[in-house]
This record gives C-alpha cells, structure tokens and sequence, in this order.
C-alpha cells in the first residue's frame, strides 16, 4: 500500500481541459469529465481518488494552476 | 479514509500561489506559458520580493503577462524589454527586474537589444520561451524554428539554403562576458518543472547580487502552432527539439 494517500481539488472553472494531468500522473488517478465548465471545457476530475498518493505531479504541471493537493501520511 | 478526511487546509502540499491573480490566462489548453507563469510568481512570493520586482512584457503570446502576476509590469515596443529593464533596472537598482520574451521577441526583432544588453552585462534576468514559432499570429517560421520544421510560412518545411539554420541564442549569449548565468530548461514533466523554477530563482538571485545577466531559455510547446495536442506536442518537443537545443547548464560563474 502506498506510504501516502492524497487528494486533489481541480478549479473547474479555471481548467481548460489539456489533459496533461492526466498524463504526468504515475498512479492514473485523473481523467476528464464528461461534463464541461461553462466555457465548454471537459476538466480534469479523480477518477480513481483512492489511487492519489498526493505526489503533486499534476499540479506541477498544470499550466493554469488550477490543482489543489493534499496529502496525509497512510 | 475518506476525501474529506484528507481535503484539509493543514494537510495541502501545493496549490496557486496568491500572486497569480484570479483572471483566467488566455492561453492555449496546454501552453507552455501558464507554467512557466506560475514557476516566476511561485520563486518571487517565496523569495518575498513581490513589492520590489519589476517585470517587463513583451510582444507576443504572453503580452498579457501583466493581467496575470501581481507585480509591477512595464510593456515593451516588440524586442525593446531588454533595453526597457536596462532603464528599470539603473534607475531603480534596488529593485528585482526580468523580462519574459519569447522567440520571436527576442530572437528576431529584439536581437540586438538582447544581445547589447547581455553584452553590458546588466544586472536582469532574462525568461526566453522558446518554441520555435510565432505563436500569437498564427505559427509563422521564428528564426529558432527547427531544420525541416513545417510553419505556415514553410509549409515544405525549413529549407536552411533560403531561410538560414536555427538560431542558438542562449549558446551565443554564453559567449559574452556580461552573462552570468545561461541555462536552457524545460517543463513539459514535474521533475523538469522543478529544475526549471531553480533556474528561475537563480536568476533573479543573480539579479538582485548584481552579477550580470541571466537567461534561462525554456524549451516550450505550442501545440496550438505545431497543430497537435498538448501530450502530442510534449512528445514531439522531447523528439526534435531537445537535440537541437539540449537542455542543461551552458553557462554559470
């Protein structure tokens, strides 16, 4: 079991769906929704939430800094 | 346990720094530009010089650059930052001054001012985004475009026989005695977006001790000019053009 578990919290209306998140994370935690925000833009979403070891890797890479993490010791 | 369990303000490890504002960038889904906005404004609010640094726009895709970094910006003449810090910088030499220029910007129109000023050795960082292209109008061919690069104004491709090599212009600035630190970063992964935000905070510590000029050129993409999506356009970046422009240190005195 991994050493930590985490969370994300995405600013939907900030997300402009490039799917780089989804790419850069090691634990395929986040996918796009099928809903899209108001400017029509599928966002990012925790698919498989339970996966998130809280390593942040999205968040650094996301280009309009809209991922929250948190992250607790397991 | 559960979401709400671990979704606590005592337990967050990274979220936007407040000196990013609140107004969406007008970016591209994917662009290069947005980390590398939140890299300077993450290295300026942890550095605590937010009221001291002065940031000087360009022409291009990041002219906004003002709407979206809460310090204080001055808009250039397209190619004119590096002359406008110049002034900012002597002026007022307490204060913390880069520009943020992009290909065309600074590797075109703004050759010279770049080079003279990195030549006198002025005491700024430079953030060049490179991406091989003229993003804002429409992916015409840059000077730093690759051998062979397809762009609407070479639709055949860069035919070096008319339109001349890509230009290395961090490797030319690492000649000049003025520069002090010359490094060429990328941030299409989390680990290369944390060395890049250690460049990034070099050079604006080079800036404030007074040792010259400091570039830090990032290798970036423009999926909506290169016409493919965000991951696609990482790929091809990591393919094509970190042969031609390898990454890593080239100068550090």
């Amino acid at each position: 079991m991994a050493k930590n578990r985490g969370a994300v919290v995405i600013d939907t209306e900030r997300c402009k769906g490039c799917q780089l998140c989804k790419e850069a994370c090691p634990s395929k935690v986040l996918n796009m929704n099928i809903d899209a925000n108001s400017k029509g833009y599928h966002y990012a979403y925790m698919e498989t939430a339970e996966a998130c070891t809280g390593c942040a890797s999205c968040a650094y890479v996301c280009p309009d800094a809209c991922i929250t993490v948190y992250r607790v010791k397991n | 346990m559960t979401l709400e369990e671990i979704i606590k303000p005592e337990n967050q490890v990274y979220g936007k720094t407040p000196l990013l504002t609140e107004t969406p960038m007008h970016y591209c889904p994917g662009c290069s530009h947005g980390v590398v906005h939140k890299l300077i404004a993450e290295v300026i609010e942890e550095m605590n010089i937010a009221d001291k640094t002065v940031g000087i726009a360009p022409v291009g895709c990041a002219v906004f650059a003002y709407n979206y970094i809460d310090i204080d910006w001055q808009e250039a003449a397209h190619g004119r930052a590096p002359a406008l810090a110049t002034a900012a910088k002597r002026l007022n030499p307490e204060n913390c001054v880069f520009t943020y220029q992009g290909d065309g910007d600074l590797a075109a129109i703004g050759t010279a001012e770049t080079i003279h000023a990195c030549n006198r050795g002025e005491n700024i960082a430079i953030f060049f985004i490179n991406n091989g292209i003229y993003g804002m109008t429409g992916g015409q061919m840059a000077p730093t475009t690759l051998e062979g690069m397809k762009t609407a104004t070479c639709p055949n491709g860069r035919d070096v026989s008319m339109e001349g090599y890509p230009l290395k212009i961090s490797e030319m600035l690492a000649l000049l005695d003025g520069t002090c630190y010359v490094t060429r970063q990328a941030v299409h992964t989390a680990a290369s977006t944390v060395r890049a935000k250690k460049a990034i905070r070099k050079a604006l510590e080079n800036s404030m001790a007074s040792k010259g000029t400091s570039i830090v050129e990032v290798v970036s993409t423009c999926n909506s000019g290169w016409k493919m999506t965000p991951h696609q356009a990482n790929k091809w970046m990591v393919e094509n053009m970190f042969p031609a422009y390898p990454l890593g240190d080239i100068k550090d005195r």
